[in-house]
């Protein structure tokens, strides 16, 4: 039997503070009945002597100090995981939404999860087709990456997210089957337009009995979504390594998460790093983002792509600038080609993939891919430096290479990063057309391919 | 260990942090065992009889009045044979050992030894017995793959040989004994114990004349740093910190690396786990793996264990360096210690400084780096051994102004600032030109004289100061275009991009490029000088058009230099200068 305590002292925010409590745990999960029977979840915070700060995922809205009743559960929060868990929809702490009754466990798992043993990992090397050229020619994701989208208000990238998860492929994957992904879906703070978009796009192409949805919408508690890509992770962690799926996660919108952990951090009164997010907020990213990645021995895999919108399109605002210290680089898009009605708006230089050089080559891709790629950027940089020289000094100042370079950039935009919402691009295609626009520009300009590629490739 | 523990209770949990009462008698710094898991910590704080205690693993579950037990003891490092080619994290668990017994996720609560205790290792004394010896002193070796490992007697102890024994014995067994003047008698092993936060001793610190060849061009030729040096390489995420700090690591001239991958991503280590066993090391001939040691305590670890890392791997460096080897040690990334610093600060309530961190950030980092440096180590035979230091700084936003970085600035004497504007332009390594620097110019212009050619430092300075003069001339370039500069000035502009794109580029995926030694890099930098030297002549007589000086087909060849294997190097770049006097003679009026 759970002792229940009606010793609240005090209600602050999202925290509540109780006291004359014994034998409480740090982190442990509380379960919180309201006067009218409502009952809620927490956690707890702190611990100091015979007082406990609980954090209320759901939020404190309707509680009072003299009826509340709390009951502490002796355990940390977990996550019932079981085979049934695909085609399911949740809320962000991880109860039914779709009117079906509770998983029946087959484990409960502790939410937080372990780090994995750097020295356990394998490194993430399979290359994953996307079928969008600017990221697979030229910000390649691989199997186990976790490669977030930097976007802002109003840009596209849940339909990028969604064109994505519905075209990934995994074609040098030996197994005669083109894998498939199991797609587990985290919603922190956003729109019910936003979420039915995705929700309809996985409906729609019968992706939904592969995918696992936890949604915390703009109106749900803020503090629910500290748990919400918490839940999301464990049960991708179930898929890929008990079940051995290959799984996508993607998450949406990290600013919202980080707001949320600001707000619990401001409750408790903590030194605040910049602009208010708690000092720690690395470290807590990190525990998110570090949960990608490859197992040895292990089929499974978890790709994480993670959505955040920069505040004002600030790439140096925490939110990106932390994310990107974690993540293993970053697709940019740029409200300037979104304008200019060029879709996916996505911005190539800005735009990186780490594990690209290791995913990409022959056996993989093609022995080019990486002389294209990087012939591509530097001749697309160059192209707009003209680009603005144009603009400053006239096109009529322009020497005739400059020309040339002023013409590939343009339709480096129009034909390269541009395509269909539908347009699902092979890789032999998407370097097919990298080569036709680098045959725009003299040879002697080709410094990054090998001449050997040039004499084949470039017509 | 000792048998006056001190034991107490938990008072408080937040979070690493835990505060314990009833702890009087315990030290700073002792290691404490929190709770029935035993977890590690340290203990950072006395008031009263209240500890304050930081604790290297996942706190939950902790609960007040569950028990806190004193080591009596600071945290230490086992530092012996074995360490080479082992991952730690950052309180020295071997996580290769950890894996094999608890999986591929880190439970809590999971320990090994951090030498193989088991295993034996054949010891060959080098001294007499009954010889008089201090801390230092060689006592014999032990074969370690192509490293020897030098058995020295502890600092501090000193006495008699009264025994020492040859043959095969486990890191723990007794190879011999000192008797010291207090008629002590002091057991020796193979391996000994030595404190994280405490600097290990040398006999005089020395000035460092000699570079840490690193391969890099844009390092070696213009910003070298020296054997025992430090330096520190700030940029924002994606400009190339990892991957410049990976090439240091691989293709330095040390005999010893040690890698600490301080609150960083757990692919990059594997990567280094799964890549340097692949690669040879020049001097040695075996993998590059075999004289590495890498601490992995990466972002998700915990975070007190990370502020551990950086010390517990300069511990490691300072061991090696003690048997005279030069060791070169990698911290990526030093913010990230930093933030652990600030975030156990945060925890402790106590009075924030600049952005929060703690007000002696500034003295840590220093006394971090001071760990640095070439000396005359202790004991005999005299030799000399160089720690050269290392550290990457992530500032938020790129921005260098913030606390961590100027703190760095201020102790090291190299900088390599990375930028993101030529990341952006896949300009690798991505280090800016213009705003470098390395200190040690001076100290090492004789010996890259002798060994890289006698007019280097001249080259280097010519170099440069086309750099600083393309960028001065840009600005006009962007107000009034191209054409409105003189043909010489036109010319500077060329050659400026040829040594930016052909000399200071360099592509760490190529097999060639990721390595130029400090020949090739002479004879590349002289070929480039001697192109604008001649061209710049010839204008002065034949007013030639840049177009046809830019179709010359020895500027492909100057293009494609980076990638000419080293052994041919000698013919190739003969070849070339013959091309650059008749190509440029062909130039003439238009």
């Amino acid at each position: 039997m759970l002792t229940e305590y009606k010793t609240t002292a005090d209600i602050t925010g999202p925290l509540l503070i109780v006291e004359h409590v014994a034998g409480v745990g740090y982190d442990e999960l509380v379960e919180v009945e309201m006067a009218n029977g409502e009952k809620r979840r927490g956690k707890v915070l702190e611990v100091h002597n015979d007082k406990a700060v609980i954090q209320m995922f759901e939020g404190t809205s309707g509680l009072n100090i003299p009826e509340t009743k709390i009951r502490f559960q002796g355990d940390v929060l977990k996550l019932a995981v079981s085979n049934d868990l695909l085609g399911r929809t949740f809320t962000g702490s991880g109860a039914p939404l779709d009117g079906q009754a509770e998983i029946i466990p087959d484990e409960l798992r502790d939410i937080n999860g372990s780090p994995i043993n750097p020295a356990a990992r394998a490194y993430p090397n399979d290359f994953i087709q996307t079928g969008i050229s600017t990221i697979d020619g030229m910000n390649t994701l691989v199997l186990g990456q976790k490669l977030p989208i930097f976007s802002g208000s109003g840009l596209p990238h849940s339909k990028i997210a969604a064109q994505i998860a519905r075209q990934a492929t995994v074609p040098s994957s030996s197994s005669k089957e083109k894998i498939q992904f199991a797609i587990v879906f985290a919603a922190m703070g956003i729109t019910f337009e936003e979420a039915e978009f995705f929700i309809n796009d996985f409906t729609t192409r019968g992706a939904m009995e592969r995918s696992v949805l936890f949604i915390n919408l703009a109106d749900d508690p803020a503090v629910e979504r500290i748990a919400t890509p918490r839940m999301a992770l464990t049960a991708a962690e179930y898929l890929a390594y008990t079940k051995h799926m290959h799984v996508l996660v993607i998450m949406t919108d990290m600013t919202k998460y980080a707001e949320a952990l600001r707000e619990v951090s401001s409750a408790r009164k903590e030194v605040p790093g910049r602009r208010g997010y708690p000092g720690y907020l690395y470290s807590d990213l990190s525990t998110l983002y570090e949960r990608a990645g490859r197992i040895q021995g292990e089929q499974g895999s978890i790709t994480q792509l993670p959505i955040l919108s920069m505040p004002e399109d600030d790439k140096t605002h925490p939110i990106p600038d932390l994310t990107g210290y974690i993540t293993e680089g970053q697709i940019v898009l740029a409200r300037d080609l979104h304008q200019k009605g060029i879709y996916p708006p996505i911005q190539v230089l800005g735009s990186l993939s780490r594990l690209m050089p290791k995913g990409i080559g022959e056996g993989k891709t093609r022995e080019d891919h990486s002389g294209v790629a990087n012939q591509l950027f530097a001749s697309y940089a160059r192209g707009q430096e003209v680009r603005e020289l144009a603009t400053i000094l006239g096109e009529g100042s322009l020497t005739d290479t400059d020309k040339k370079y002023l013409e590939f950039v343009e339709r480096f935009e129009k034909e390269f990063v541009q395509q269909g919402v539908d347009e699902n691009r092979t890789i032999v295609d998407t370097l097919t057309l990298g080569w036709k626009l680098l045959s725009i520009l003299p040879k002697t300009e080709l410094k990054r391919v090998k001449s050997e590629q040039i004499e084949m490739y470039a017509h | 260990m000792t048998t006056k523990n001190i034991t107490g209770a938990i008072q408080k949990v937040s979070g690493p942090l835990v505060i314990a009462g009833n702890m009087s008698g315990a030290n700073i710094q002792d290691v404490v065992f929190v709770g029935i898991a035993k977890l590690i910590g340290e203990i950072i704080e006395l008031h009263g009889d209240k500890a304050s205690i930081q604790v290297y693993e996942e706190t939950s579950g902790l609960k007040p009045g569950d028990i806190v037990e004193s080591t009596m003891e600071p945290l230490s490092l086992l530092l012996g044979p074995g360490m080479l080619g082992a991952i730690y994290d950052g309180i020295q668990r071997p996580l290769d050992v950890i894996k094999e017994t608890h999986g591929a996720f880190i439970a809590r609560g999971a320990g090994a030894p951090a030498l193989n205790l088991e295993k034996k290792w054949k010891f060959t004394p080098s001294i007499n017995v009954d010889t008089e010896v201090v801390g230092g002193d060689v006592l014999g070796t032990v074969q370690e793959g192509a490293i020897v490992h030098h058995v020295l007697v502890p600092p501090y102890v000193s006495g008699t040989l009264t025994s020492l024994h040859a043959g095969e014995f486990t890191v723990e067994d007794t190879i011999g004994e000192v008797k010291t003047s207090g008629k002590k008698v002091h057991a020796l092993h193979l391996a000994q114990r030595w404190p994280i936060r405490t600097p290990r001793p040398v006999q005089k610190k020395l000035i460092p004349t000699t570079p840490l060849v690193t391969g890099q061009r844009v390092i070696d030729t213009f910003f070298p740093i020296a054997k025992g040096g430090t330096s520190a390489i700030p940029g924002p995420f994606g400009s190339g910190k990892s991957v410049a700090q990976q090439q240091l690591a691989k293709w330095s001239d040390a005999d010893i690396i040690v890698y600490i991958g301080c609150g960083e991503r757990g692919n990059e280590m594997t990567d280094v786990l799964l890549e340097f066993p692949e690669l040879t090391d020049p001097k040695t001939g075996e993998s590059l793996m075999n004289r590495t040691i890498l601490i992995a305590n990466t972002s998700n670890m915990p975070v007190a264990a990370r502020e551990a890392s950086v010390y517990t791997g300069m511990t490691i460096a300072e061991y090696f360096r003690d048997m005279g080897y030069s060791v070169a040690l990698m911290a990526d990334s030093t913010s990230r210690w930093a933030e652990a610093l600030r975030e156990m600060s945060g925890r402790l309530e106590e009075m924030p400084g600049d952005e929060g961190y703690p007000a002696y950030l500034g003295s840590r980092t220093a006394q971090f780096y001071e760990r640095a440096g070439i000396a005359d180590v202790l004991g005999s035979p005299a030799r000399q051994g160089s720690l050269t230091a290392i550290g990457a700084v992530s500032p938020p936003g790129g921005d260098l102004s913030e606390p961590v970085t100027q703190n760095t600035l201020s102790v090291v004497k190299v900088f390599w600032g990375l930028e993101e504007r030529l990341a952006y332009r896949r300009h690798y390594p991505a280090i800016n030109w213009l705003t470098s620097y390395s200190l040690y110019l001076d100290q090492l212009a004789s010996y890259f004289g002798e060994h890289a050619g006698d007019n280097w430092n001249e080259l280097r300075v010519q170099a440069m100061s086309i750099l600083q003069q393309e960028s001065a001339l840009e600005e006009i370039v962007r107000l009034v275009g191209l054409e409105a500069l003189s043909k010489h000035e036109q010319l500077l502009l060329h050659v400026a991009r040829i040594i930016r794109e052909d000399f200071l580029q360099q592509n760490a995926y190529d097999s060639v490029d990721t390595f130029t030694s400090l020949h090739k890099q002479y004879r590349m930098l002289s070929l480039i000088i001697d192109l604008y030297t001649k061209a710049d002549n010839r204008l002065k007589e034949h007013d030639f058009a840049m177009q046809v000086f830019l179709t010359l087909p020895v500027l492909t060849a100057i293009a494609r230099a980076k990638v000419v294997p080293e052994h041919e190097v000698d013919s190739a770049f003969d070849a070339m200068h013959t091309s650059v006097a008749t190509e440029v003679d062909s130039l003439i009026n238009q």
